[in-house]
């Protein structure tokens, strides 16, 4: 039985060689230059943008989405707001599928069925959890199961054979493949190392496989295509939203893409 | 029960890229715990290398003072390093020889155990880097000069609280790139399992000895055991001697800052204290942290006992009633510490002073047949920059002001 999210995608892979997911912190630096970005992404074909519930504990990320955690935190951001804003972009951007992105605890805290039944009704797609392994999260993800939610799960190069089939057995809609040890943010080096993990990633799954970690240009995404079926931004917009201002995200995408 | 947890809490919340890495360490930790060889080589280590058995002495002087109860102090000033810290430390450093590991890194707050793991690794041979945050380098210079001595790098960190919770999860960032050859030295009983589980293991050698001190010394079993609670190891260390005795009173005692009330303090598990089940850190305990889960800033006199969450064993045992926990102020802390100076020619740590307010508060209305054990953590004269500080010693500080325009002049 496929997940909605997975079929959307599969769907989506006739049309496209290679889907765009992108990432971006809520309330880094606004909520309204979030909304800017989040335009600017859905007009230039981006197919799945995972927005980050901050958490003060980020210990899967490096030091940019750490401080932008950190510093949206400081300028008062509340979970509740986070929802919101996020019904409002799925309202605004129907072609682009969202997830959240965020810690256990901030899930745990607010009920994780009640925090799952809102991601649902709000017209979410899923969540990704970098810190709840599937063996923490049977009741997370059987409660994803039921209401049509896709709980991410990760392969990761230092997942044996054995322990990616686990996990894909257990995820759903497509399993993010982190593409290099470490925290977000750092550079991959892309060469035949990776490209034999991502042999090994779709010999264990039939799943979507989105990549990421460090992924920051057009060469990057066309060194991804045909061996995995969505390339993760996460880090480069947040920079380049830093450094020019959300005008810079439209051309950045944009140019991903082209050939 | 599922592994790794006790009642409620515990767990091992770590991301993927970690799971073979805890698939190993939890192999290579069971290996040792079943075989007996290891845990004698770790008792000879210690006995040779550090100071133990380290003794249970009988604190006349503060027995006669209170009137009540007899007082006998757990002496782990005297373990090598100063503190319990290296009883986890050396056991931890046996096993990453055994896993072939050639680097150590850890957390450390006071930065005890940033001392401890600093030792451990120039005794193995092994490369050490310590995170501690940047407020805690600032403040414990002197442990932090050792450090390098001891050939370890210190990072000072500066996100977050720039406390002991943000060097925990720098360590971390860490160790989801270094885990091929690195181990991470975590200090306390929390975090992820196995280490709850484990560190209370290398711990335990602390309540093994006190019982077997106790019976000979007063012929039978203590009535109550005091010790301070941050993460909760020196706690259960001794409180593992003791946990099947149901007449043994077991006492948490935690931070209270400048109050459980005034919200500046780090206790979690005394009635008040604020805190809530979460998860963090790679376990789930309970933290003090506002309801949509973002963790607070916490308040001690005390570095050791100023952290967010508390062993998930302990948060257990409080739950059952096996522990029973309450609080000490800084003020409190302070008048503890320079009666047992005074009293008895002995320097408790400030954390470990914790227990000792609890002990003094509750001896005096028992009786002179009965006995109770308080666990000394540590040793405060290393910490004299901190306890000077605190005490506020005017002649202390017209010294550290003499000195530091010597260093200016050059």
């Amino acid at each position: 039985m496929g997940n909605v999210l997975e079929q959307e995608l599969k769907n989506r892979r006739q049309q496209k060689n290679i889907l765009l997911m992108t990432h971006l912190v809520l309330g880094y630096p606004s909520l309204s230059v979030n909304r800017e970005v989040i335009r600017q992404m859905a007009e230039n074909g981006v197919d799945c943008i995972e927005l980050q519930i901050p958490f003060s504990e980020p210990i899967a990320d490096g030091p940019v989405i750490l401080k932008a955690n950190q510093v949206s935190l400081e300028s008062g951001i509340t979970v509740e707001e986070c929802f919101q804003f996020g019904q409002e972009m799925a309202a605004a951007f129907p072609q682009v599928r969202f997830l959240f992105m965020t810690y256990y605890n901030i899930v745990f805290k607010y009920g994780e069925k009640a925090f799952l039944e809102r991601t649902r009704d709000i017209g979410f797609r899923g969540t990704i959890i970098p810190d709840l392994p599937p063996e923490e999260g049977l009741t997370y993800l059987a409660t994803s199961r039921d209401l049509g939610l896709a709980p991410i799960l990760f392969f990761t190069p230092t997942s044996s054979d054995e322990r990616m089939r686990q996990v894909a057995a257990r995820g759903a809609g497509f399993i993010y493949c982190v593409a290099r040890r470490g925290v977000t943010g750092k550079q991959t080096a892309f060469d035949q190392t990776l490209e034999e993990y991502l042999a090994r990633c779709r010999r264990t799954t039939d799943l979507p496989l989105a990549v990421g970690f460090g992924i920051s240009s057009r060469e990057d995404v066309a060194l991804l295509t045909g061996k995995a079926d969505m390339a993760v931004i996460g880090t480069a917009t947040i920079k380049l939203v830093d450094a020019q201002g959300p005008a810079a995200v439209g051309p950045f995408i944009s140019g991903l893409l082209q050939p | 029960m599922k592994k790794g947890y006790y009642g409620q809490w515990g767990g091992a919340f770590i991301p993927e890229v970690l799971h073979a890495t805890f698939a190993d360490l939890n192999r290579a930790y069971e290996a040792a715990r079943a075989d007996a060889t290891f845990w004698q080589e770790y008792v000879d280590l210690m006995s040779n290398y550090s100071c133990r058995p380290t003794p249970l002495t009988f604190a006349e002087n503060l027995t006669r003072h209170f009137g009540g109860a007899r007082i006998y102090i757990k002496r782990e000033d005297l373990n090598h390093t100063g503190a319990h810290k290296a009883n986890n430390v050396m056991g931890q450093g046996l096993l990453v020889k055994r896993m072939g590991k050639r680097r150590v890194i850890a957390e450390t707050g006071a930065g005890q155990h940033g001392m401890a793991t600093a030792t451990m690794a120039a005794r193995f041979g092994l490369a050490c880097t310590i995170y501690m945050g940047e407020e805690d380098v600032a403040r414990q210079r002197p442990n932090v000069f050792w450090m390098e001595k001891l050939g370890a790098t210190v990072v000072p960190v500066t996100d977050g609280s720039r406390t002991l919770k943000d060097a925990m999860n720098e360590a971390f960032r860490d160790w989801v790139s270094s885990m091929d050859d690195t181990h991470y030295v975590i200090g306390t009983v929390c975090g992820p399992h196995p280490f709850p589980e484990m560190v209370a293991w290398f711990q335990s050698i602390i309540g093994q000895e006190a019982r077997q001190q106790i019976l000979r010394q007063h012929g039978r079993l203590p009535d109550r055991v005091f010790a301070c609670v941050g993460g909760g190891s020196n706690a259960m260390g001794i409180f593992q001697g003791f946990l099947d005795e149901a007449n043994v009173d077991l006492v948490g005692v935690e931070a209270g800052g400048l109050g459980v009330a005034t919200g500046r303090h780090a206790a979690r598990m005394v009635e008040g204290s604020g805190a809530t089940p979460g998860v963090a850190q790679g376990y789930k305990t309970m933290f003090l942290q506002n309801p949509e889960g973002q963790m607070l800033d916490t308040h001690s006199i005390a570095a050791g006992l100023d952290y967010i969450g508390v062993s998930p064993i302990l948060a257990d045992l409080g739950e059952q009633g096996r522990v029973r926990f309450a609080a000490a102020t800084d003020s409190e802390v302070i008048e503890a510490l320079s009666l047992t100076m005074r009293t008895e020619g002995i320097i408790p740590a400030m954390e470990s002073a914790h227990a000792f307010v609890q002990a003094f508060k509750e001896a005096p209305a028992m009786s002179p047949d009965q006995a109770i054990i308080i666990n000394m953590s540590g040793r405060g004269d290393k910490d004299i920059f901190t306890i000077a500080h605190a005490f506020d010693d005017p002649s202390w500080k017209s010294f550290i002001v003499q000195r530091a325009e010597g260093y200016r002049r050059g």
